[in-house]
């Protein structure tokens, strides 16, 4: 079967076999494998990636599920100087350790931004309750994600 | 006292907020993983594990796995050229089991195939018989006479003792007596990252091998002599670390020995990566303990007597148990003056899952019990658990346990003093025993505290080597025999270089360990990495600066002594040159431009007949708080505030440093409320992070964290160890917390609702969660 998607803002025309996991086809047949896999159930967001804009866990998607839709991978947002102020943030505060979990934690950082300027610590939490960080304890990540939104901010005035 | 940010730093990058080295690698998702390594060609491994804890294998056949397409290898144990197993302590481990599988994590064939989904439908073709064995699942059980054997020689895999004074005469010494018993869970590590290896047929007949590891050494080992192969012959490279905090140690051997195996024989690559299931089958946890802690008290609240006898669950090896309960062994009586000792531990092994070094390593279960403890003998003598502690807490001077005289500035009550004073301990403990009992929800607030011994102490050869090459450029490249496993080691160590050398931090990449490249540096345990990784990396740049100075005072003009290396240059009085013409120049003049840099540790004894010695070359302490509230209709725990405080020595890295203790918070609330990984008759009753609770982001509360610096004369610039002790005390202080709010003492971990509210755990069904879900489906 042959499916055409955005990916990371380049159009993409790609023969799918019946049954492959949206994230077997970005880290196995693309090398995009800064999209990560930790417990491919759903449960700790280490393989978030935006479809159309919204954060989902490429471990539980079909790759045929995306034809004719947007993804953008953590590649895409490093190379999207809108979201420079989100990477700055985790990595000047010390929000990555390991660093296993940052990737899907940017990603839905990133969607979080793109929909709400201003978010609370609250709103911050909510956003990332998907992504599991055994390393950091989240404080810091709190911390990067409030940095970056105040960066945004004061660009925009 | 250093609050957060240490105040009159004489240093231009130590004890500063600097960035991880490899945060923008992580950021951009560029970082390598294990499983993000692939060569074209390559293979794809899998594994048969036994669906027995215990039994005997009567006949293995491959013949159909063989005959299914795009199969190129199936191997068992009888194609091993060399040792069958593996193990540092007790080389008992099987690669592949022949004879008997001691638990449902071993392997008993493995394949490679041309993609992951024919490897898994080898691995069904493959049969085996087995013929079950009676199953010892509980160690005190374990180390009864009548128990089956789970190994030929005997279930004990382990037994240390301490003895001090005579324990009669303490008992006689007291005013009171208690007894009680006290239960830890076994927990995973839960690295984010699962296991991932590849390894590659060399070109010289060996093989290099690529992933996840932490002790590359001992791995190393393991895989040449499974291989017949000589040490020079295996590389191991570690790959970008996805979390470890002990879990990706020797026992990585196996999946090592195994992808190791399928290369040589098929000729090509072979890429395993566990999946979470696999992970939580296989690898190692944490020991749960049961501890019974007797204990005698003078009228005036001193400690005379500590009688402690302990049952570790070692599982079905031995992999690092012996040095695990040496540790505890060593700090059983908690940071305290106790003039009469006698302290027994036991390890047995049994056919649940084997347990091995986690974060803490021997030190969060015996914290829980001792800490629980001390607010139980408060609660009876009517003081209060600050005061209680504060009458026997060590101090300069105290002899431990052991024997040993502490000869370094002992900030035990100083840490104490900080959390409580900080927190409004008493204020808030007292009007807490006096809550309004119309409302459900009822606060509680907890202390804890503990000393830990810095590094390996006796328990094994501690050294470490660092080797640093300048570049004409006035660049440097930096490597360590120890590794980063997301703790911030590169950071660290490249912190030191940077100090030393006057560079820039931003001027060094340092590379992730290669066993080709440094010499062997034992494993990276023991938050021993700053210690002596960062004395090593002082070492090595003095080497290297005593050799470089001499060119730079020649082309100052000036004597050595008064050169100023700092921010990229060298300076005399007014003149100055950079230190890429220095280096540019020497490398001209033939003089080297790289050095290697050796730490060994300072000397520690040990008596096991009697548990007495020096034991650790020096020690680290601290304390934590935690307040909560508990709902006492459902027995549900929120921890709404958490403070902890260090003596690190000194911060060598503040943001680094905040870091580990932020997350040894996380971890330590995890076990205190969360996880617990259960197993039935040596069957995990969960496989995934859907039943394995973690904590989230939003369970964490506000935590402030205090340094002290003690300085230690031993460390680099007086930096001791913080990854260890930031986690082993945040769990007794949500338990004392808990017993505060409800008054009512919970003795086993976690607190769960049912613990809480009842007192006791409700057995669960056979089957629950996945388990229940598979049985509902056929
Ligand atoms: S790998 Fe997809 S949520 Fe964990
Ligand atoms: S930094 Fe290691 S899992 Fe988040």
């Amino acid at each position: 079967m042959k499916v055409r998607f955005k990916l990371n803002g380049k159009f993409v025309m790609l023969d799918l076999p019946g049954v492959e996991r949206l994230i077997d086809l970005l880290r196995e047949r693309l090398d995009l494998v800064g999209t990560k896999e930790g417990c491919g159930k759903g449960e700790c967001g280490a393989c978030t990636v935006l479809l159309d804009g919204k954060p989902v866990c490429s471990c539980l998607m079909l790759a045929s599920q995306i034809a004719g839709h947007e993804i953008v991978t953590i590649e895409g947002v490093a190379a999207d100087n809108r979201y420079a102020h989100i990477l700055n943030a985790f990595e000047e505060t010390g929000a990555v350790q390991c660093g296993y979990c940052s990737p899907g934690m940017i990603v839905s950082a990133a969607a979080l931004l793109a929909r709400n300027r201003h978010p609370s610590d609250n709103e911050i939490k909510r956003a990332l309750a998907g992504n599991l960080c055994r390393c950091t304890g989240y404080s810091k990540i709190i911390e990067a994600v409030s940095r970056a939104a105040e960066r945004v901010a004061q660009e925009r005035k | 006292m250093a609050k957060e940010n240490p105040q009159g730093n004489k240093f231009n990058v130590i004890g500063k907020a600097s960035p991880r080295v490899d945060a923008i690698d992580k950021v951009t998702g560029r970082a390598r993983y294990g499983a993000d390594h692939s060569r074209t060609g390559q293979l794809y491994g899998a594994v048969l594990n036994s669906p027995y804890p215990h039994a005997i294998i009567k006949s293995i056949n491959t013949e159909r796995a063989r005959a299914l397409d795009g199969i190129r290898a199936v191997l068992t144990h009888a194609d091993i050229p060399g040792a069958k197993s593996f193990g540092g302590i007790v080389p008992h481990q099987m690669v592949l089991c022949s004879g008997k599988v001691r638990y449902v994590g071993d392997a008993v064939a493995i394949v490679a195939a041309e993609t992951p989904e024919l490897a898994d439908k080898a691995i069904e073709l493959i049969e085996v018989e087995y013929s079950p064995c009676p199953v010892v699942s509980d160690p005190e059980q374990a180390l009864s006479p009548s128990s089956p054997l789970v190994h030929e020689d005997g279930n004990l895999c382990a037994h240390h003792k301490v003895r001090k004074g005579d324990i009669e005469t303490g008992f006689k010494n007291s005013d009171f007596v208690i007894e009680h018993e006290y239960t830890t869970q076994k927990v995973e590590h839960a690295y984010i990252e699962p296991e991932a290896v590849l390894a590659e047929p060399g070109e010289n007949g060996g093989v290099t091998i690529t992933g996840s590891v932490q002790n590359l050494y001992s791995i190393r080992r393991a895989v040449a002599s499974v291989l017949n192969l000589p040490l020079n012959r295996v590389r191991v490279i570690q790959a970008t670390l996805g979390g470890s905090f002990g879990g990706k140690d020797e026992a990585m051997s196996a999946i090592c020995c195994r992808a190791a195996l399928l290369a040589l024989t098929t000729g090509r690559p072979v890429k395993m990566v566990n999946t979470r299931e696999q992970s939580m089958r296989e690898s190692y946890k944490r020991h749960p303990y049961k501890m019974r802690y007797k204990v005698g008290v003078s009228n005036d609240g001193i400690l005379q007597a500590m009688e402690i006898k302990i049952i570790a669950d070692a599982g079905a090896y031995a992999a690092t148990s012996q040095f695990v309960t040496w540790r505890s062994v060593v700090q059983a009586t908690g940071p305290y003056v106790v003039p009469h000792v006698k302290t027994d531990i036991y390890a047995a092994y049994t056919n649940n899952c084997y347990t091995g070094a986690m974060r803490g390593f021997g030190s969060p279960q015996i914290c829980f019990a001792v800490e629980s403890l001390m607010d139980e003998l408060a609660a009876q003598l009517g003081l209060d658990p600050f005061e209680m502690r504060l009458r026997n807490t060590l101090k300069d001077g105290s002899i431990t346990a052991t024997g040993q005289k502490l000869t370094h500035r002992v900030t035990l009550d100083e840490a104490l003093r900080n959390v409580t004073s900080a927190g409004g301990f008493k204020a808030k403990w007292l009007a807490n025993r006096e809550q309004d009992s119309a409302s459900p929800i009822k606060k509680g607030i907890g202390i804890s505290c503990s000393y830990r011994g810095v590094s390996l102490g006796a328990e094994g050869a501690d050294a470490a080597g660092v080797g640093i090459s300048l570049q004409t450029d006035g660049s440097a490249v930096v490597t360590c025999g120890l590794v980063d496993m997301g703790q911030g080691a590169a950071t660290t160590i490249s912190l030191v270089v940077a100090e030393e050398l006057g560079l820039s931090s931003d001027k060094i990449v340092f590379l992730n360990a290669d066993t080709t490249v440094m010499p062997d540096s034992g494993p990276t345990v023991a938050s021993r990495t700053s210690f002596m990784a960062g004395n090593a990396a002082r070492v090595g740049s003095t080497i290297l600066k005593d050799r470089i100075a001499p060119v730079a005072a020649d082309m100052l003009k000036c004597k050595a002594s008064a050169l100023v290396f700092c921010h990229d240059f060298i300076s005399a009085g007014s003149s100055r040159i950079t230190l890429a013409q220095l280096a540019a120049e020497c490398f001209r003049r033939g003089i080297s431009l790289s050095a290697h840099g050796w730490y060994k540790s300072p000397k520690t004894t040990w008596r096991e007949e009697d548990g007495t010695g020096d034991a650790y070359f020096t020690f680290v302490y601290g304390a934590n708080l935690a307040e909560v509230e508990v709902d006492i209709h459902t027995g549900r725990v929120i921890v709404t505030k958490f403070i902890s405080c260090h003596d690190v020595g000194k911060v060598l890295n503040i943001n680094g440093a905040k870091g580990q203790v932020y997350g040894g918070v996380a971890m330590g609330m995890g076990y205190a409320l969360l996880e617990a990984y259960a197993e039935e008759d040596g069957q995990p009753k969960l496989g995934n992070f859907d039943e394995y609770l973690l904590p989230t982001i939003c369970d964490m509360p506000q935590t402030e964290v205090i340094f002290l610096e003690g300085d230690d004369p031993l460390g680099p610039y007086g930096a001791k160890a913080l990854g260890e002790p930031a986690n082993e005390i945040a769990a007794p202080a949500i338990a004392n917390a808990v017993a505060n709010a409800t008054g009512r003492r919970v003795r086993e971990l976690p607190l769960t609702l049912e613990r809480v509210l009842l007192g006791k755990n409700l057995i669960p069904g056979r089957e629950r969660g996945s388990a229940m879900a598979k049985g509902a489906e056929s």
